[in-house]
């Protein structure tokens, strides 16, 4: 592979898997309270 | 809250009558299966190798940060929200925007009855590849030995071969479909996303070991920065990305309506996101260190074997796989992540409907799945397993996505930014519990940036079907299952929404309790219970 091919592929998945785990990590880290009292999933 | 004496309990009661995802968990899996699909392993690589290779990471972002994610937000304040299927959430917006859901429901329809098709093509392959059924020539094969295609004609001319994997897909999916949201669709997300990205991971490091494989990710990742000087590389950008991410008729309305009302819906909205791209990114790479092993073997350029779509899965795979060490494996992996993304995708179009009737007519889960299931598989099997397939399958998938996904997304977009002014209502929606919040920037991208991108994908697909036939088909073909198709879906969608809802159905604004972001007493303001009107 040519060095800009793999730097870009590297700016890509650096970007995108990063930008994924922030997300994951910003979601759990901010913790929803979830409706624990809605028994919303019956499902008639 | 509701007028009605009753109201206090009755909307609760609806809402578990409705179902419901268990967690967050099942419900951002449930949302990353319905946006992973198809597309994402055969329509992006080769949208990215076009449009500048490694370049295309800048527009492809820059479109999912201000368009794809601020709409997929946009989606699931609608849902959470209103607490609705697509028709009711548009209904408790405004009663006259309903039939912008119905629109919605009916390309969500005819998407499924098309879209199973080629999981029962997918999962006829993933048998194929332990043999290499298709020899020496799979394009012969696909064409004339499995779809028995002939002239391009409607005929009745039933092909075994497709019927049956076509007919164990529909009992499949609506056997999921009636267990209902959390144990049918949330269970199947719950084992099948992790699968899938663990069999695509195996899939993407066999390809990688491949001699080749390098020229292959060189042709995908070396950038072209002259690309980024053309508006058909950005338009291409913004299309890919709202293709991809289910946004725009109905699906995340639908899936955040069965969310908590407390959770964290920006939070969720970014892992679904950037999960989506994440998998793009992935199927790239295996697919182009495939094609690279592919172009090498035949001693020709990665450019003579690119391709996508149905050419990319059903005829340049199959003759990697004939090529490639271990390649029945490599076979397996390949078409059965194409059955279970496809599956997971084909569950979220095909729950629209079925929560948009069973709201409109208050049904049990099991009537609704047969109402909706059983025409849709007929149509299905009558249309798609004949001779003439896959012919009317391409003219319905080409003109459905971009004039039937693309317009309903923009005339809805518009329509709730400008016409229903609800953006502030919306935001201050997701703000209650979401992080990090929306403010201006946010309803400046819905309502300005991601229309208007949406816009000038969708001028250019038109100026290029105005320019030449699509294919071409035939245009009695084009008329009959193309524009005249499209024409007809938001018709009979405003002509839905004239039906009475059932009786003591909340519409003029979310039900009481829905909206921590709203006043109680406002939730009820306005509330006109269903009926005949």
């Amino acid at each position: 592979m040519n060095t800009s091919a793999i730097v870009m592929m590297v700016v890509a998945m650096v970007v995108i898997w990063g930008g994924l785990a922030l997300a994951i990590a910003s979601l759990v880290r901010h913790g929803a309270v979830e409706d624990r009292t809605e028994n919303v999933h019956r499902d008639l | 809250m509701s007028r009605t004496a009753d109201g206090a309990t009755a909307q609760p009661d609806q809402e578990r009558r409705r179902g419901g995802f268990s967690s967050r968990r099942v419900f951002i899996l449930a949302a990353i299966g319905s946006a992973v699909g198809l597309g994402n392993i055969w329509r992006f690589p080769y949208v990215a190798y076009e449009n500048g290779g490694g370049a295309f990471v800048l527009p492809y972002l820059i479109a999912l940060l201000t368009a794809g994610i601020p709409f997929l937000l946009l989606d699931y304040a609608i849902g959470h929200r209103n607490r609705g299927s697509a028709p009711l959430s548009f209904a408790r917006l405004r009663r006259g925007a309903e039939g912008l859901g119905w629109w919605q429901v009916g390309i969500c329809f005819v998407i499924a009855i098309y879209y199973a098709a080629v999981i029962a093509w997918a999962l006829r392959y993933t048998f194929f590849s332990l043999d290499e059924a298709w020899g020496a020539d799979p394009e012969g094969f696909f064409f004339g030995e499995f779809l028995q295609a002939g002239d391009v004609q409607v005929t009745a001319d039933v092909v075994p071969g497709v019927l049956v994997p076509l007919a164990l897909v529909w009992l499949a999916v609506l056997a999921i479909m009636a267990l209902g949201v959390q144990r049918g669709i949330g269970a199947t997300s719950l084992v099948f996303i992790p699968v899938l990205v663990l069999a695509f991971a195996a899939l993407v490091v066999q390809a990688l070991l491949l001699p080749g494989a390098g020229a292959g990710l060189d042709a995908l990742f070396t950038p072209d920065w002259s690309a980024l000087t053309s508006a058909s590389v950005w338009a291409a950008a913004f299309g890919q990305i709202f293709f991809s991410l289910s946004i725009g008729f109905g699906i995340m309305i639908t899936y955040a309506s069965y969310v908590g009302r407390r959770e964290d819906m920006v939070g969720s909205g970014l892992v679904v996101g950037f999960a989506n791209s994440g998998f793009e990114l992935l199927a790239g790479i295996g697919v182009f260190a495939a094609l690279g092993f592919m172009a090498q073997a035949n001693g020709v350029a990665v450019d003579e074997v690119a391709g996508d779509g149905i050419g990319l899965a059903f005829v340049a795979f199959p003759a990697i796989i004939s090529e490639a060490p271990a390649g029945a494996l490599l076979g397996v992996l390949f078409f059965g992540c194409l059955v279970l993304a496809g599956i997971t995708s084909l569950v979220s179009v095909i729950e629209v409907v079925i929560s948009a009737v069973r709201d409109k007519l208050d049904t049990g889960r099991l009537t609704a799945t047969l109402l909706v299931g059983v025409p849709a598989a007929v149509l299905s099997l009558v249309l798609f397993s004949t001779t003439s397939g896959i012919y009317v399958l391409d003219v319905v998938d080409h003109f459905v996505n971009q004039y039937g996904i693309l317009v309903v997304a923009l005339v809805s977009m518009l329509a709730v930014a400008w016409a229903l002014r609800a953006l502030t209502g919306l935001g201050d929606h997701l703000n209650v519990h979401g992080r990090p919040r929306v403010g201006t920037g946010w309803r400046l991208l819905t309502s300005v940036v991601a229309p208007a991108a949406l816009a000038v994908v969708l001028v250019l697909a038109l100026r290029e079907d105005i320019a030449a036939a699509y294919e071409d088909y035939p245009t009695w073909l084009l008329l009959v299952f193309g524009w005249a198709l499209v024409v007809a879906l938001p018709l009979v969608g405003f002509l839905v929404a004239r039906l009475p809802w059932r009786a003591g159905t909340h519409l003029d604004g979310p039900p009481p309790g829905a909206d921590p972001a709203m006043p109680a007493d406002a939730a009820g303001a306005g509330h006109h219970e269903g009926g005949p009107r």
